[in-house]
């Protein structure tokens, strides 16, 4: 035998105790149908997987017409935000267990953005508001220095938290500014704006204050938090968003 | 269909693609063919670091370095190849810092660096701090690095575009690269992309393995198209098993852990590695280890009711250094296993992690039609290629190096070469290959389904080519493979639509899948010794006289249409270092 240990896993996973679940998924193909409907899918499933998987038991076993993106499974890539139970979540890091499986699971696309099919929405808006803000570092000497430009533990503590953004748009489409007026930057670029405007290496903070001293910018949020619960990488949005509010107050970053 | 005329495509915006056009659009009008958003690409997953001796914590410098991946690859490493590596690595780590990656530092303020697997002192003396890193999540920092500097420099993204077949026009008896063809997901509209240079940056083909630190996007697309059109795959028979995968999920834990301390335990708490590598323990070379798990399971020393994994110990770290260093892998193990890393041991198992082999280039990048000859204007970089740096095995921290050096040089390349070439006239039709095949796909009555072949297809390569493999358990693959490519042609899809048909790709990408592991098993069979991550129980030996060189698999198409792997070899690069018995 090659190797004996898989079956066993096998084996396992075939004891562990399934339990029938109901997701409730918002459907909308516009190649069939303007209206958007809710469909329900009975499914056996291990309480310890994730929603994703049950939207492939879905997909694979059930109906491929079902639609989402998705890439990594495990909350790095960013593809699978949706609104689950009413709230957003990445559907490959949250676990059925922890959503009460009782229930109907409720899975719909994000809100805010064009939803395209299914639980698929237009991102576009989305990554152009955070092009608006320059994410990228910029800086003005003219010679390069030859070994990596230094920065303290410290200094690259200041901006940690907003590093871990990976784009999944979960915050900015759980924004009720944002559902209102789609021109809002939204959370996810201020949190990219902050990335540069707190490291300590860039030399752009004030044009990027600038742009989000627009009416359009910071000073739209309301501070409901919704981002900061949203966040799938835990990072404080909201505070990172005050961050940002004071520095255009002091001009100190 | 649409025609699009560009002097340079890239197909993946992953690290490599990504890297490669920074350069090549600062060159040449550059466009960038990808199936997800560049963000989604699976540099993001990578975790514990980019290796270069920058020797900022200690003595290290790049021959030593260059010494670890031959040693590390068992000998089967291109070593001119691997000398490029090691050199060009503190440029290109310095490359990133400067377009802004945020790496962890030194209280000196310099970038900070740690242990890893089978990177050493003085060869092979005690483990060096090599690895630059950005907690543990250096891939994730390099992908937004390199994409927010594709934003700067105007990078035009082609986003979630399928590339599904490789155009290629003989040319005065010479196959020459004359573009490619792609699917828009959004529209189902077929796109021909001309072009004097394309790189293929997309990827790897893990998801031909069920237990996997994979994407379900690794589905081996570009290595399938160029194969398709006659072009060979090299040492598609390596592929790494990543010791510390979550027990049946997969889910990457980054040999950073141990770099940090952690440590393997089987059942008794019985620190095991330092039985089978007494200098580097927990630190040897990836397929050591994962061969040490399974030997420590089947023997009986695997933990659980089962038997069936080891753990991960991280218990005697303080929680401020797991909070610092490892935040994410620890989040994985509460996430998903529902565990505390500060109190308890994580459980493992060794996951399909990364390919050695893939499209054979030469150091500039250039892809091989055989063992010597370039295909003018195709290139290929990271680890859909296969140049080959990491030979047999590849080193921890190598792959995010092998991208920034490879894609930088690839970029260049392909974008030098198409401001001196013409446009290589395209095929009559050249959409003709993709139309039939997705017409094929949409409108089959068949009763086969795609999820239930690729079930099967994951379960046959778990059981029979994983970690240990024999004649037999070759041969059961290879039989079922073939079995599977046969029931292929009857499969059929539910969605018929044009509008973001995941379900119709999801079929296109298990016929990628099907391929590979067609030319990964036979390319196993053929190779009757054990070196690096492929590992033969019937012949456990590395044997140097008859199989010290790469293999090189070919599509041979009969005259009845019936469809074989054809094998030929070619000789490994040899330059400072001679084969030796290599231990840990």
């Amino acid at each position: 035998m090659a190797t004996p240990v898989l079956d066993k896993v096998e084996a396992q996973s075939a004891a562990s105790p399934y339990i029938t679940v109901t997701f409730r998924v918002r459907r909308f193909n516009p190649e069939v149908s303007d209206e958007a409907t809710w469909e329900d899918f009975q499914l056996e499933i291990d309480p310890k997987e994730r929603v994703l998987d049950g939207l492939h038991k879905i997909k694979w076993d059930l109906d491929g017409t079902l639609t989402f993106r998705r890439s990594c499974a495990h909350g790095i890539c960013g593809s699978d935000a949706m609104r689950i139970n009413g709230r957003n979540r990445l559907a490959c890091k949250t676990l059925i267990k922890d959503i009460n499986p009782e229930k109907p699971i409720t899975v719909e696309p994000i809100k805010g953005l064009t939803v395209l099919k299914d639980l698929v929405v237009d991102m576009e808006p989305f990554f152009q508001a955070y092009r608006d803000v320059m994410p990228f570092l910029i800086t003005k000497e003219t010679n390069e220095p030859t070994r990596e430009r230094l920065q303290s533990p410290e200094d690259r503590a200041l901006f940690d938290d907003t590093t871990k953004c990976i784009l999944c748009a979960a915050c900015t489409s759980s924004c009720p500014v944002f559902w209102n007026d789609g021109q809002y930057f939204g959370p996810a670029a201020i949190v990219n704006a902050h990335r540069f405007i707190f490291d300590s290496r860039d030399e752009a903070g004030e044009q990027r204050l600038e742009i989000l001293n627009d009416k359009d910018g910071v000073w739209r949020c309301r501070t409901t938090f919704n981002c900061t619960d949203a966040c799938p990488r835990g990072i404080e949005v909201t505070k990172a968003i005050a961050e940002v509010k004071r520095a255009l107050i002091t001009r100190r970053f | 269909m649409k025609i699009h005329k560009y002097d340079t495509v890239i197909v993946g915006a992953g690290g490599a693609g990504m890297r490669a056009a920074i350069e090549s659009t600062k060159r040449s009008r550059t466009a960038v063919l990808t199936k997800l958003y560049p963000t989604r690409s699976h540099t993001g997953a990578a975790q514990g670091g980019m290796a270069a001796a920058l020797a900022n914590v200690e003595e290290d410098n790049w021959e030593w370095h260059t010494f670890d991946t031959v040693k590390g690859g068992d000998y089967l490493v291109d070593q001119d190849a691997a000398e490029i590596l090691a050199k060009e690595a503190i440029d290109s780590v310095l490359d990133l810092e400067k377009m802004g990656l945020p790496f962890n530092r030194t209280p000196d303020g310099t970038i900070d660096q740690r242990r890893f697997g089978g990177h050493s002192r003085n060869h092979g003396e005690a483990p060096v701090r090599r690895s630059c890193y950005a907690a543990d999540r250096t891939g994730h920092m390099i992908l937004q690095t390199l994409y927010q500097n594709c934003v700067k420099e105007g990078v035009e993204f082609f986003n979630e575009f399928y590339v599904l077949d490789q155009l290629i026009t003989e040319v005065d008896g010479v196959k020459k690269s004359a573009g490619v063809v792609a699917y828009e997901l959004a529209t189902g509209e077929i796109h021909v992309f001309q072009a004097k240079s394309v790189i293929y940056a997309s990827g790897g083909c893990g998801k031909f393995f069920k237990v996997t630190s994979n994407a379900h996007t690794l589905t081996g697309d570009g290595q399938a198209a160029v194969y398709r059109r006659g072009l060979p795959l090299e040492d598609m028979e390596f592929f790494q098993f990543h010791p510390t995968g979550i027990w049946r999920m997969g889910i990457l834990l980054t040999e950073g852990a141990r770099g940090e301390g952690g440590i393997l335990r089987n059942k008794d708490g019985e620190r095991f590695m330092e039985k089978y590598a007494p200098v580097m323990k927990d630190l040897a070379s990836r397929d050591v280890v994962s061969r040490s798990i399974y030997t420590e399971i089947r023997e009986g020393r695997g933990c659980g009711p089962e038997g069936d994994h080891v753990y991960l110990d991280l218990t005697h770290l303080p929680p401020e250094q797991l909070d610092a260093k490892l935040p994410d892998i620890t989040e994985f193990a509460r996430t998903y296993l529902g565990i505390e890393p500060y109190t308890d041991p994580i459980p493992i198992q060794p996951t399909a992690h990364y390919a050695m082999g893939g499209i054979p280039t030469n150091v500039r990048a250039e892809v091989l039609a055989d063992n010597t000859t370039v295909v003018p204007g195709l290139y290929a970089a990271g680890e859909v290629a296969c140049v080959s740096v990491h030979g047999a095995n590849r080193l921890g921290t190598n792959s995010l190096l092998d991208i920034n050096v490879f894609g930088k040089r690839a970029g260049i390349a392909a974008a030098e070469y198409a401001s001196k070439a013409d446009f290589v006239e395209l095929p009559e039709n050249p959409e003709s290959f993709v139309v039939e095949q997705i017409e094929r796909l949409r409108t089959s009555t068949g009763n086969e389904r795609v999820a239930e072949l690729r079930r099967e297809l994951q379960d046959t390569m778990d059981a029979n080519v994983m970690v240990f493999r024999t004649e037999q358990t070759i041969k059961t693959a290879v039989e079922k493979i073939a079995e599977l490519r046969e029931r292929y042609k009857n499969v059929a899809i539910q969605d018929k639509g044009k509008r973001f048909n995941t379900d119709l790709l999801e079929a296109v990408e298990l016929g990628n899948l099907l391929d590979l592991a067609e030319v990964m098993a036979v390319s196993a069979l053929a190779r009757k010794e054990s070196r690096g991550g492929h590992y033969r129980e019937d012949y456990p030996n590395r044997d140097d006289v008859n199989f010290m060189r790469h293999t090189m698999a070919y599509r041979e198409v009969g005259a009845d249409g019936s469809e074989t792997v054809r094998l030929d070899y070619k000789p490994v690069v040899q330059t400072r270092y001679q084969p030796m018995e290599r231990k840990y």
